[in-house]
């Protein structure tokens, strides 16, 4: 018996070590967010946990789409931060929020290259073969390729584009698609190529928002979080100066300003 | 009535896979003979690497790979200016792309049934032939690989099945390219991520059926010894 009961203690060790996560003294919150607000969220919570140090806060990237099927299977998240407000409007209809959902910011997408000076190119250019592949954002699902491929055809290029066209699971990949060389250009969030990294691999081009519907993005506080008072300061803050400010810098257009 | 429920596109992709997963075995099956059999009969301080590099993707994260795979075949990577310079072309987001990804996820699931087998045919069955004048090549043709049989029957379904459930790989380096990269494990993720529950069904039980079959298949083989 004594190697079976050397193997149950190891069993009950192995069982104290998975289960001990200790509640947070200052309360913990999980963020789902849009791969387009990677760096200026990472800002916005770092600048929020420098109020409320004792506080647990916790930011999950990835795609819009995936996060609204995630929420709606139970998916333990407290805010949900979509590139399209269609998304959390639709988890509002089935009941899924603490509260109304809000705006925080209207998207921009660019030509981005880092292979390419992207400063001179214009969506007609990318007819050219010679710049490879095109990079989005998968259009069936992701915010930003939905309106990437709206203005590749008011463009009139969509269909010159088949068979170059390159599909990123969510815009951050997208990016990285076209960071690596993999692909010549790309069109991706306004918000990631004024990030340092990608904005010293190269230069973008700003596409006119006439030629797409706007990128309108919402937010909501998510039923599991109705009582959680963290999720509700962060969605407070969102509306702070601070934040506002971390926003426009990374070239959103926020609720409530005139449109540029 | 699949016929009809499935899309075009949802058709292209199974066709696709299936075409992947061909390439992939044979290039295994040629590729990982010579190797199993060397790891199989060498003595060299080499074996154990070996192995052990083989092994690897049993243990690794696909995204470990993918990610490698993409920076090393991109314009900037070793392997992206050897094709270039050679008028291949960049390898990602190609069906060849996903070939070479493919032979490196897979190479474990065909090497080791066959180094298994060829192990189990021993030193006695070599050096009878060997008395009889039978040069190694005739050796290897007549002797070994009738007698290992059962080990490429399993390393044939095992290489075609994995490269069929390979998903994290083709997600990093393929794009998501109908007809050419688009897969049938990437075709069910973008429908669920689309909200198409009833497409991604279809698929996605089509390959719980497939996968069954297949094992099904595996495990009531007669002499199923080989396995292992």
């Amino acid at each position: 018996m004594r190697p079976f009961a050397r193997l149950l203690a190891a069993c009950a060790a192995a069982l104290a070590f998975v289960a001990g996560a200790p509640a947070q003294a200052g309360g913990a919150i999980t963020i789902v967010a849009a791969a387009d607000l990677k760096f200026a969220m990472d800002e916005i919570v770092a600048a929020f946990r420098a109020e409320r140090p004792e506080a647990r806060v916790d930011v999950i990237y990835g795609s819009s789409g995936k996060f609204h099927t995630q929420i709606r299977q139970g998916a333990p998240f407290d805010l949900y931060f979509s590139a399209d407000i269609a998304f959390p409007r639709a988890l509002e209809a089935h009941g899924l929020t603490a509260g109304p959902t809000r705006p925080y910011a209207v998207g921009r997408i660019v030509l981005w290259s880092s292979t390419h000076d992207a400063t001179r190119l214009t969506l007609a250019d990318l007819a050219d073969p010679a710049l490879g592949r095109i990079a989005i954002a998968n259009p069936r699902h992701a915010p930003y390729g939905m309106r990437a491929e709206e203005a590749l055809r008011a463009a009139g290029v969509w269909e010159a584009l088949q068979g170059r066209i390159v599909q990123g699971e969510n815009i951050a990949q997208t990016a990285q698609f076209v960071q690596t060389g993999n692909a010549g250009v790309g069109v991706i969030a306004l918000a990631l190529a004024l990030n340092p990294t990608l904005a010293q691999a190269g230069g973008y081009h700003l596409i006119d928002d006439a030629l797409h519907e706007p990128l309108e993005q919402g937010f909501v506080i998510t039923r599991r979080a109705a009582d959680n008072a963290l999720a509700h300061d962060f969605a407070a803050f969102m509306d702070g100066p601070e934040a506002r400010a971390i926003m426009t810098r990374y070239g959103f257009a926020l609720p409530g300003e005139a449109a540029r | 009535m699949a016929i009809d429920a499935l899309s075009t596109a949802d058709w292209a992709a199974v066709w696709l896979t299936l075409r992947l997963a061909t390439v992939t075995t044979v290039i295994l099956l040629l590729v990982g003979t010579p190797l199993a059999w060397w790891l199989a009969r060498t003595r060299s301080r080499w074996k154990g690497p070996v192995g052990a590099v083989v092994a690897l993707p049993l243990v690794l994260p696909p995204t470990v790979l993918g990610f490698y795979l993409l920076v090393a075949m991109g314009p900037q990577g070793p392997v992206g200016r050897v094709t270039e310079a050679l008028g291949i072309g960049l390898l990602p987001f190609t069906f060849a792309g996903l070939v070479v990804g493919s032979v490196f996820y897979s190479m474990p699931f065909v090497v080791q049934p066959l180094q298994n087998a060829f192990e189990a045919v021993g030193e006695r069955m070599l050096e009878a032939a060997a008395t009889l004048r039978a040069g190694p090549w005739d050796t290897f043709f007549t002797v070994v690989v009738p007698l290992a049989r059962p080990g490429f029957v399993t390393a044939s379904i095992l290489g075609f099945a994995h490269t069929v459930g390979e998903f994290g790989v083709v997600l990093m380096i393929g794009g998501n390219i109908p007809e050419r990269t688009r897969v049938v494990s990437v075709a069910i993720y973008d429908h669920v991520e689309a909200l198409e529950y009833a497409e991604a069904h279809l698929l996605a039980g089509g390959m719980l059926v497939f996968s069954f079959v297949v094992l099904l298949a595996l495990y009531t083989r007669k002499g199923v010894k080989a396995w292992r």
